[in-house]
């Protein structure tokens, strides 16, 4: 259980949405985004910590990708 | 036809904060606690588990360790707590224009015109308390009622994660039983002299004939006679309102104990200069000079005194506190925490009245003097330029105007 702070490839749209393309793990590795299903405010009690969750597919799994004010986390 | 009024209060606000940010924290006493090395060491706020040993807000941080000693003091984060109550606002802005803050963690709401929007009181309050656990993972009790007062009452009740809802049906069950010292602005001294009348609850002090309180306790008397009834009226104030300024003051609890004259002198031209520099940037002027004593025993007294004309010029004002000062203080104690303030404010700019004698050409020089400081402070910092006097004791040295964040307001700023 924890929070890992990664970097993201982010689409800023015209509307000024910020939509998560891919996530760069701490090894390099990258993981492409396949769809974001869901995007709300909401805590994180894994993690500990807030922001705008962004519920993501990504290689077949679900996953929550937080965006708290300029930073992007997982939780893991 | 009647209110519908919210007061939202996040509970144990820093350490929630604290808790949700340290998931290895959640499951132990916590305590957000001042630096002791510069004597702030007092419990700001707990969680549940650390409040079942019996630690308290407000104690020291080594009472607290006593009762609990498992306990985990946490240091403030304040621009952290600041983000989280701009959020819950966010939330509250939702349902309503009319939020007024009381201090960082509490608010009222007047959702008496969004009722047919979002449903009743209870409804819109259910919806924020559930808003407010899963959008920032903190958890917030509410009081519903009529009026502010009673709303403030109600969300004390029930913690955390709660709603309250007093009706002018229910009142007198849910708030009269409750001791006369939870309602607001009864405080220690208050209590002691209402528990002498034999004034123990609220419902007691509802039940006491007005004018015979306004005999006791002055026009306060009156005020908390209509607050028990109910009777409160004062609005709830409306987005983005400030209240006038009515003063500007700063206080610091100083590194160690103040033992001579020479000490409060350094002290109050600290806590001058930075009641100046605040002054000249919001262009206000001040004629009265108040200061705040308190001693190593925790007692306090203020003392004011007037100057000939209104003015922001550092000097001036320290000049006149130290003076009152000296009328004031007989040293039978030392002092822990001083304060300066200025009230009886005038816009800076506006026209004086000028003097036949010389003193106008040097009130303007002192003036230069001090907004050329400011302006070099500006570009290189604080301690760029200092008063020599402050090079007696660095130790007593500070920047008050640098960390002055919260201050709960009073409840009549709009009366």
């Amino acid at each position: 259980m924890g929070k890992v702070f990664v970097d993201a490839i982010v689409q800023f749209t015209k509307e000024g949405e910020k939509i998560p393309l891919e996530i760069v793990w701490k090894d390099g590795k990258r993981f492409e985004v396949d769809r974001v299903l869901d995007i709300r405010k909401a805590a994180s009690l894994k993690a500990g910590g807030r922001g705008i969750r962004y519920k993501c597919r990504v290689r077949g799994k679900e996953i929550y990708l937080f965006l708290d004010d300029d930073k992007w986390f997982i939780e893991t | 036809m009647n209110r519908v009024i919210l007061h939202c209060d996040l509970n144990n606000f820093y350490a929630s904060v604290e808790c949700l940010y340290n998931p290895e924290l959640r499951d132990k006493p916590v305590a957000v606690c001042g630096s002791a090395e510069d004597r702030h060491g007092i419990v700001l706020a707990k969680n549940y588990i650390a409040k079942s040993y019996g630690v308290r807000t407000g104690e020291a941080t080594w009472e607290a360790k006593r009762k609990c000693p498992g306990l985990i003091t946490v240091k403030p984060n304040y621009s952290l707590y600041l983000k989280f109550s701009r959020y819950a606002r966010e939330i509250y802005e939702y349902y309503t224009d009319r939020i007024e803050s009381f201090g960082i963690d509490e608010c009222w709401l007047d959702v008496s015109e969004s009722l047919l929007l979002f449903g009743d009181g209870t409804k819109i309050a259910d919806e924020i308390r559930r808003r407010v656990k899963s959008e920032m993972g903190v958890t917030v009790s509410i009081g519903v009622s009529y009026n502010k007062i009673f709303a403030k009452l109600g969300s004390d009740i029930k913690k955390p994660d709660a709603v309250t809802v007093i009706t002018e049906d229910n009142f007198k069950d849910k708030v009269w039983r409750l001791p006369v010292e939870e309602l607001l602005y009864v405080g220690r001294s208050t209590k002691a002299k209402l528990n002498n009348l034999s004034v123990f609850t609220i419902g007691d002090l509802a039940n006491c004939s007005s004018q015979f309180l306004v005999n006791q306790l002055g026009k306060w008397g009156s005020i908390l006679w209509n607050f028990a009834n109910g009777y409160d009226i004062s609005p709830v104030a409306k987005l983005g309102y400030e209240a006038a300024i009515k003063g500007i003051g700063n206080s610091i609890t100083t590194p160690r104990d103040l033992t001579k004259n020479e000490d409060v002198k350094i002290l109050i031209y600290v806590l001058s200069e930075s009641v100046g520099e605040r002054l000249r940037r919001h262009n206000f002027k001040g004629r009265t000079v108040q200061i705040s004593i308190r001693d190593t025993a925790l007692k306090s007294i203020d003392r004011q005194g007037k100057l000939d004309r209104h003015t922001y010029i550092t000097s001036e004002i320290a000049a006149k506190a130290y003076e009152i000062f000296l009328n004031s203080w007989d040293w039978s104690k030392n002092i822990r925490s001083l304060g300066v303030r200025v009230t009886d404010l005038v816009e800076g700019d506006n026209f004086v009245q000028m003097s036949f004698f010389l003193e106008d050409i040097k009130r303007q020089k002192r003036e230069a003097i001090d907004a050329c400081v400011d302006r070099i402070r500006e570009r290189f910092g604080h301690y760029s330029v200092q008063r020599a006097v402050l090079l007696e004791d660095e130790g007593l040295n500070a920047n008050p105007a640098q960390d002055h964040v919260i201050f709960p307001v009073s409840y009549f700023r709009n009366s």
